[in-house]
């Protein structure tokens, strides 16, 4: 029995990639004329739910029902055609054509076969209208910020008379006015009886302009409930699957005791760094022999803040330090030689050259050191290559395997390798255990905390609060693109995490302005 | 995607991929056997069943004579393009492409005999000029390529768009130099380069093999290769892991730009002339051509030497064979330019 | 209600003509120097160069580098490049000249019938089968190149001796034996006709380049191109026919390099496979210079115009200047086009796709 109050209903959902559950029996509902959000951490299945809806993939199981109807989207111009428009983080537009064009294209009002361009004009000025905008639609796209162009994205979608819009991320490259603005739009589409799912990291948005928010992990639905009824910290402890309260009983992860630790020297000093638009403010220190734990939610900014430390992206204001003097990175070169490290995030598009050997992945940073006149000296490479994969237990066939060829866990290795054969003095590590394996999961998280033991200062950007708990000796909590909170050792908890992440404050002042 | 997801989708065609290439080669190899048997065979017939060397009963003689000729013939029109493809290859591995190498042949091959023509040859002598006029073309044509290079790196161009400029403007400048006209010269030391024979053999098949072996241990053995494979492979993972990008992309140009000013030298001492308007003429089709029969991807990450040099020949072989059996060379035109569209199709195949 | 006026002016007035303003100043620009030029010329040189008979045949020329450009500003637009046009177009002269024998309009069906046949495998390589297109039309035009050199030969071999119209003197004495002669009294010289004073060529141009402006201004094909050069998985998603778009932009090129083959075989009476050298790169040159952006997205069709009669103008004066015994030869055109190329494209960096 179709209930009409629903627009949508995601039924059971199921979706297996080998290896991996993505969703997991999940149901989503959205009701006619509300703004529902969407959230969950990295792995959660938010996207893979999405693409589902949209056509992009091809459920393994479970029931779409939408506008009273059982679909079956096979692809994306299917869904669309049906009413469901999708506005991605990037524009996907013709920068060179048009607001107008672009709104209307391939629905252009014609006249005798011929484009009218004045009634494509007006058009396109109504439906902006309908959202709250005026502007000039003859101008390229391009000419315009990214907010603006969102608008055209959702004014297309309404063109085609969507009864939902799915946006994803719309606001990571906004600022507040334009936040605004979108949000007005939002309420204009819900005024109009148009649903909105809704994306995003941005705690504060959610509960700004959201109805009605539903929360995912691992691929299962953790919660579905209104706005009103929950609290941010509620909201984090969620997302991330812990109790409020519970006092962890460790042994969670093979890290060493932090305590145990030397620390030495302030190695890396950095201060209000500010790189428009992805960090506003940031600060934050490494000594020698610490392990300092980078908190936040996706979105934070934490990416972002090893990058330009690494010197990979620039920094517009605000100083970095390294032991005391000052420095400037213009490339990753530049931070390599002074003995910083960075394994990045995401192994696939910045890590792993693919089609290169385990023994040429390994080694790549390493190479200025390794030759003799430009020539590569072998026994020394291998040497140094199979000290490494047995040190990290890395399973490969040979040194020569294509790196594609292995494991996410042991591609990782590889990756950690080629920092650590560098010696470094300050490893910053980016979601090091990410899309692993347990067993591989203890050894990495053995390998870093050796790795302080022996001196280096590790900066770790994690989603993993146990990690945060067990493994570091401070944690610096990031919340929109800005450092919120600093915990010593002492004083990291879950829930003071949890809070900062939630609200930018330590939970003890919290508590005081509750009572 | 998540990155669990990512990581979950096996790549098993990695295993095919390298089995692939293993075939791949063999299969050239193969393939060269059987169109040099071919035509081995076949010249055997055609010595052994003419009347006036049966009657003089030199067959055997005969037989090596044009076994000799038709092995000269082929290894010096495959030289050049073996030496340009092999360039071309540096610069396809960097996800890059080369159209300029026909011109700046030409513009090499046109200063040469204005060297040891001009003024300098009677102030500083004949063996001074001779030289300079070697090593100054060459120079001329790295420098040709750092232009490209730089328009990659700095100028943000797109490699098609940048070797274009320099492919229209850079035939150009050839013809400018002497209005057009062909520069027909004698200089036996100059052209010693083309038209001598130590041991027997051409010199420029010795360059060439040279070209190859260096070229083949740079990528092999030394960290420049290795740059330039990873900056093919995941131009952000290289940047990230160090690897000077920028300057490796020049540095691929000014080598393809050198290299071709190498070919347009011996092209001119073969012909003992300088023809700015067909120097080079089309050669880019062929170099890329043997680039990727070879088994190099013309999207970068991976380059083969060894493949390069044996689709060269495989391509220089199914022109000679079919010219040899009496089709006409403007069909072998349209048989090449078949070859090359099937060449490249299987690529995209590949890397799909 | 909120009102965004970011960088824009309120604008609500309608505006008839659709150039983006970048490109309707470039072309505009291109025809004030061609003006400007034109009148210089004109003053510098004299009688010779205003003449009716020097501009008659200058456009006449120029025609066939127009029609050539029309199908490469389109191809340029989604963001491809047609290096074959040249080989076809002197394949479609030969055509042209062994069809008329059976008249002036079947000589033109079926030579742009075919042309177009080449332009239409053109696309489906690029389209379908996802090969580059400087490489696929390179290819085509090689192949090209090769038919045309061949043809002579084969026709030669199978022509009935005793031709309707052709002299069997003129036949008997082929001396060049690498061409193919036409009759100069029948038939193909009917195109060269003047229709009410103006060469049929010309004419044609002038209507092809309407019809051109119109079409991409105006009709979903036209905005189609421009959307896929601008950002062809966008408009993918945006359920654009992007296989079907491409294939019929190089039929289109295909079709136009015929006529301009035809035109190329009336004009000189023979039809020789060593013509057309280089148009490619002229027609690449007038679209670019023109203001089309070399990387797709953007462009207008009647400034690709305006680029081929500028460069034409340009080239045809160089003709007249002899300063000191010093004459600017045909190989400057390369370097100047070289030139020019390298200067626009650097103008347009801030639009175009760029590599990093």
């Amino acid at each position: 029995m179709a209930n009409s109050d629903l627009l949508l209903e995601m039924k059971d959902i199921t979706k297996i990639f080998p290896g991996v559950v993505a969703l997991d029996r999940a149901n989503l509902e959205v009701k006619r004329g509300e703004v529902h959000a969407l959230v969950g951490e990295n792995g959660a299945g938010k996207s893979t739910m999405i693409k589902i809806l949209t056509g992009a993939y091809i459920r393994d199981a479970g029931t779409v029902i939408f506008d009273n109807e059982e679909v079956n989207f096979e692809t994306p111009l299917l869904a669309q055609a049906k009413g469901i428009s999708t506005i991605y983080q990037e524009i996907n537009l013709v920068p060179l054509r048009s607001v107008a064009e672009n709104i209307m294209m391939e629905h252009e009002p014609t006249r005798y076969g011929l484009i009218n361009r004045r009634k494509l004009n007006a058009e396109a000025r109504r439906l902006l209208t309908q959202i709250g905008i005026e502007i000039d639609v003859t101008k390229p796209l391009m000419d315009y910020n990214i907010a603006i162009q969102q608008m055209t994205a959702i004014a297309r979608a309404i063109s085609f008379k969507s009864k939902m819009v799915v946006m994803d991320e719309p606001t990571s490259s906004l600022d507040d006015q334009e936040v605004e603005t979108l949000f007005e739009s939002i309420r204009r589409l819900r005024a109009d009886d148009v649903s909105v799912i809704f994306i995003t990291h941005r705690l504060d948005e959610l509960f700004e302009i959201c109805d009605r928010i539903t929360i995912m992990r691992d691929g299962k639905i953790i919660e579905t409930t209104d706005m009103g009824s929950i609290s941010k910290l509620e909201l984090v402890s969620k997302m991330l699957g812990k109790d409020l309260g519970e006092i962890q009983k460790g042994g969670a992860t093979s890290f060493s005791a932090p305590a145990s630790r030397q620390i030495g020297e302030n190695l890396l000093e950095a201060n209000n760094l500010e790189s428009s638009p992805d960090l506003v403010d940031v600060s934050l220190n490494v000594h020698a022999g610490e392990i300092v734990g980078l908190a936040g939610l996706l979105g934070a900014g934490r990416t972002e803040t090893a990058r330009v430390i690494f010197g990979a992206d620039p920094i517009q204001t605000g100083e970095m330090r390294l032991k005391g003097e000052r420095v400037r990175f213009d490339s990753p070169r530049d931070a390599i030689d002074a003995g910083i490290g960075y394994c990045a995030e995401d192994r696939k598009a910045d890590g792993i050259v693919p089609l290169l050997s385990v023994r040429d992945n390994l080694t790549l940073a390493l190479l200025p050191m390794l030759t003799r006149s430009g020539i590569i000296k072998r026994e020394q490479q291998k040497e140094i290559v199979e000290k490494f994969i047995a040190m990290l237990g890395i399973k490969t066939s040979s040194a020569d395997q294509l790196i594609r060829e292995l494991s996410g866990g042991n591609q990782q290795k590889v990756l950690l390798a080629r920092w650590l054969c560098m010696n470094p003095e300050l490893l910053i590590l980016d979601e090091p255990t990410r899309g692993i394996d347990i067993g591989a999961k203890g050894e990495i998280q053995k390998i870093i905390s050796n790795l302080a033991d022996e001196g280096v200062g590790v900066l770790m950007l994690t989603s993993e609060i146990e990690e945060l708990t067990e493994g570091s000796n401070r944690v610096v909590v990031m919340r929109d693109r800005r450092t919120v909170e600093e915990f010593d050792l002492e004083e990291i908890s879950q829930d003071g995490i949890m809070t900062a992440m939630a609200h930018g404050e330590a939970a003890e002042q919290l508590q005081e302005v509750a009572q | 995607m998540t990155t669990s997801e990512q990581t979950a989708v096996k790549v098993e065609r990695s295993n095919f991929g390298e089995r692939f290439q293993k075939v791949r080669t063999y299969g050239m190899v193969i393939v060269l056997l059987l169109l040099v048997g071919f035509n081995i065979f076949r010249i055997y017939r055609v010595v052994s069943t003419n009347e006036t060397i049966v009657e003089n009963g030199n067959v055997t003689e005969a037989f090596v004579q044009a076994l000799n000729s038709a092995l000269n013939v082929n290894l010096t029109q495959v030289a050049t393009i073996v030496i340009v493809a092999v360039g071309m290859t540096f610069v396809i591995a960097t996800g890059g492409i080369d159209l300029s190498v026909g011109a700046i042949m030409a513009i090499a091959g046109q200063l040469a005999p204005l060297i040891f023509m001009g003024p300098i040859a009677e102030r500083f002598g004949m063996a001074f000029a001779n030289v300079l006029a070697i090593v100054v073309p060459i120079i001329i044509a790295g420098i040709f390529g750092l232009f490209n290079g730089l328009m990659v790196t700095k100028l943000k161009f797109q490699p098609i768009i940048a070797t274009l400029i320099v492919f229209i403007g850079g035939r150009g400048i050839a013809q400018v130099l002497t209005n057009g006209y062909l520069q027909f010269f004698k200089n036996p030391d100059f052209q010693y380069i083309a038209l001598g024979r130590p041991l027997g053999i051409p010199t420029q098949v010795y360059i060439m093999f040279i070209v190859v072996l260096v070229a083949w241990y740079v990528m092999r053995s030394t960290s420049f290769g290795q740059y330039v494979l990873a900056v093919g492979g995941n131009e952000k993972a290289a940047r990230l892991a160090g690897v000077p990008v920028d300057k490796v992309k020049t540095a691929v140009y000014v080598i393809s730009g050198a290299l071709a000013g190498i070919a347009g030298l011996i092209v001119v001492a073969i012909n003992s002339a300088s023809d700015a308007n067909l120097n080079g003429m089309l050669i880019e089709l062929d170099a890329i051509a043997a680039t990727a029969v070879g088994g190099t991807p013309l999207s970068g990450g991976q380059a083969s030497i060894l493949g390069t040099f044996l689709g060269a020949l495989l391509i220089q072989m199914v022109k000679f064979t079919l010219l040899s059996i009496g089709v006409p060379y403007e069909f072998a035109l349209v048989v090449n330019a078949g070859i090359i569209l099937i060449a490249v199709y299987v690529q995209t195949k590949r890397t799909a | 209600m909120a009102t965004i006026a970011n960088n824009a002016n309120q604008d609500t007035g309608t505006r008839k003509f659709q150039l983006s303003n970048l490109m309707r100043q470039q072309g505009a620009l291109v025809f004030i120097i061609f003006i400007g030029v034109f009148v210089l010329a004109s003053i510098i040189f004299g009688e010779n160069f205003y003449s009716a008979y020097n501009i008659k045949t200058m456009l006449i020329y120029n025609s066939m580098l127009a029609f050539i450009s029309l199908g490469m500003t389109f191809v340029i637009i989604t963001g491809g490049i047609d290096l074959s046009v040249s080989s076809v177009a002197v394949l479609a002269s030969m055509l042209a000249a062994w069809f008329s024998r059976f008249g002036l309009l079947p000589a033109i069906f079926v030579t742009i019938f075919f042309t177009t046949l080449v332009g239409f495998f053109n696309g489906i390589v690029i389209a379908r089968w996802n090969i580059q297109p400087f490489i696929a039309t390179l290819v085509t035009f090689m192949a090209a190149r090769g038919l045309s050199l061949i043809m002579p030969k084969v026709f030669a071999i199978y022509m009935p001796v005793v031709l309707p119209g052709v002299p069997i003197e003129l036949w008997a004495n082929n001396v060049l034996d690498f061409s193919i002669i036409i009759d100069r009294t029948k038939n193909m010289q009917d195109i060269l006709l003047d229709f009410g004073g103006i060469p049929i060529p010309i004419i044609l141009m002038i209507a092809v380049y309407v019809i051109g402006e119109v079409a991409l201004q105006f009709s979903r094909f036209g905005q189609r191109t421009l959307a896929i050069g601008g950002n062809e998985e966008a408009s993918r998603l945006m359920g654009l026919p992007v296989r079907r778009v491409k294939v019929i932009v190089y039929s289109l090129s295909g079709a136009l390099a015929g006529l301009s083959g035809v035109i190329l075989a009336a004009r000189s009476g023979v039809a020789l496979p060593t013509e057309a050298v280089g148009w490619e790169l002229q027609a690449i040159a007038a679209v670019v210079v023109g203001g089309t952006l070399l990387t797709g997205g953007r462009g207008s069709v009647i400034s690709t115009l305006m680029g081929v009669l500028l460069l034409g103008l340009i080239f045809n004066i160089l003709n007249f200047v002899n300063v000191g015994g010093f004459s600017l030869t045909v190989y400057w055109q390369s370097v100047i086009r070289g030139i020019f190329l390298f200067i626009v494209v650097l103008l347009q960096a801030p639009w175009s796709k760029r590599t990093g």
